[in-house]
């Protein structure tokens, strides 16, 4: 085979392959038969670009030549209830070939309901990450899999089980209706972030697949905001995983050990990346709606500048509360006015997490606790609470150097 | 157009608390859903004192008094209705009195007809 050709497959695999099953989903009206025929269309590439030459148009092949693979596997399979409905649908839609302005449109619209669909508040979350990833990110079953730390079997079955749900449910493939769309938009963002915190913060499983998760997550957030150029929390998202990403290689030292973002070398952020991220965070800002994924954006710009503005930083935290008053943020608010106010100051905030039974064995809370107290020179009392933190600590790394903190006191 | 089964779920308590005030609530809904066509059947149950359960998973048919499963909270009542898509029926089950203080479950119906 021609590598010219092969390497065309593969670029039209990567580029195309979600676009050309979200429309094969429209035109079926099934997920599995859809994804079944676009295989049987990258097989056929496969063997076809080679003698042929590589199409002008690849994704126009890829969607026609899948259709008629439907029409077939419609053909042979007896059991499907509206086969004749569907395949003169099918035959209908073969027959008017040219592509049309409309159509041209009606491709970024297939792919948002695609997304939409993945991301369905009636499938369980792993269900939808699983769907997104499979789907959307063309990653493999085995991938997802050895990426999430499962069998693949139960991979498989998961997405096997929540194909089947949207077909059995009806779940529409549509893109939601105004007065939805907010709260779904909310709900993608969410299967989004998820997929590239799996890939960022865990330090177990294959790291190669890992890294695969943070790209993907990145992936999905630039078509969202190619779909969705108006959504502030769309770009505010791409800006917050964009200036994570690029300290992907600061984040840990040679030992392994976790550095918060004024311990790392600078030198080894990737640049390109940071101005990417600023970029998304600036379009975001102007669009003059804050929402949580714009502000903590914000707030690790401000702490990846050389000399961080804690006051401004602590007051993003005083926002961001406003909007999602979680144990964490609390937290890192308190920390923040720390620094901004003086120790005193970030010890008051603390005050009612420490009071909150629920967190009694949150890790972080103890230790950012420790912390403040050393600042604030009470060597007893931070003395203790790094032993609590010290208990409850899970990995080693973080233990030793929590034992480090408590020998320097 | 497809059937769904809402199966409203509350805790006995709940149920048996005096639900006079929101009468008006329940029979808006059932009204605006036969209007657009889309109810098939609706009803509230019997309290689960007042259940069987029947199953042959031993080979032969043993009855059980009382409700599938003891958990907290039981199945009170139904709606069968019609809807395009689960995005519609979810759009009904929310609209129901009872998601305040309980659950309601939305099964698609098995199309049988084929």
């Amino acid at each position: 085979m021609s590598d010219r050709a092969a390497d065309a497959v593969t670029r039209a695999f990567r580029d195309e392959r979600a676009a050309v099953l979200a429309t094969l989903i429209r035109h079926v009206g099934d997920f599995q038969l859809a994804e079944d025929a676009v295989q049987d269309a990258y097989a056929a590439a496969l063997t076809t670009w080679p003698r042929d030459g590589v199409p002008a148009n690849p994704g126009a092949w890829l969607t026609v030549t899948a259709r008629r693979r439907a029409v077939d596997r419609l053909r042979r399979d007896r059991s499907v209830a509206d086969r004749a409905e569907r395949l003169a649908e099918l035959i209908r839609l073969d027959q008017q070939e040219h592509r049309t302005v409309s159509e041209e449109s009606s491709i970024v619209d297939d792919r948002l309901r695609l997304i939409f669909t993945c991301c369905h508040p009636a499938l369980d979350v792993p269900a939808r990450v699983a769907l997104t990833l499979r789907a959307l990110g063309g990653l493999t079953t085995g991938e997802i899999a050895r990426a999430f730390l499962v069998s693949e079997p139960t991979m498989g079955k998961r997405i096997v089980r929540a194909k089947r749900k949207i077909a059995d449910a009806r779940i529409p493939y549509e893109v939601p209706r105004d007065e939805e769309l907010p709260d779904r938009v909310r709900g993608v963002l969410r299967v989004v972030y998820l997929i590239f915190n799996e890939g960022y913060s865990a330090a177990e499983g294959d790291r190669l697949v890992r890294e695969e998760l943070c790209s993907e997550a990145i992936r999905l957030g630039l078509l969202l905001r190619a779909l969705m150029p108006d959504d502030a929390e769309v770009s505010g998202l791409l800006a917050l995983m964009l200036l994570h990403d690029s300290r992907r290689d600061a984040r840990v030292d040679e030992h392994g050990r976790y550095l918060a973002i004024g311990e790392q070398d600078r030198a080894r952020w990737d640049q390109a990346r940071v101005r990417e991220g600023l970029r998304a965070l600036q379009r975001s800002v102007r669009m003059r709606r804050p929402g949580q994924y714009q502000l903590q954006a914000a707030i690790t710009a401000r702490q990846m500048e050389e000399e961080p503005d804690w006051r401004q930083i602590a007051d993003l935290y005083g926002a961001l509360v406003k909007l999602t008053p979680t144990a964490v943020v609390e937290l890192n608010r308190a920390v923040a006015v720390g620094f901004a106010d003086g120790p005193q100051a970030g010890l008051e905030l603390l005050l009612p997490l420490l009071h909150d039974p629920a967190l009694e064995r949150y890790q972080p809370l103890h230790a950012a606790h420790a912390e403040l107290l050393k600042r604030a020179g009470e060597r007893e009392g931070a003395a203790r609470a790094y032993r609590i933190a010290i208990e409850l600590s899970a990995n080693a790394v973080e233990r030793a150097e929590l034992e480090r903190r408590l020998q320097d006191l | 157009m497809s059937q769904y089964m809402l199966l409203l779920y509350t805790t006995e308590e709940e149920e048996a608390a005096d639900r006079a005030a929101e009468m008006p609530m329940w029979l808006e809904l059932n009204r605006s859903l036969e209007e657009a066509g889309l109810l098939t059947a609706t009803g509230r149950l019997n309290c689960t004192a007042t259940a069987t359960t029947v199953t042959a998973m031993s080979g032969e048919v043993e009855l059980t008094d009382g409700p599938f499963a003891i958990t907290k909270e039981v199945l009170v009542g139904y709606y069968l209705i019609e809807a395009e898509n689960l995005d519609q029926a979810l759009g009904v089950a929310k609209r129901v009195p009872l998601v305040r203080y309980g659950r309601v479950e939305v099964r698609p119906v098995m199309d049988l007809s084929v």
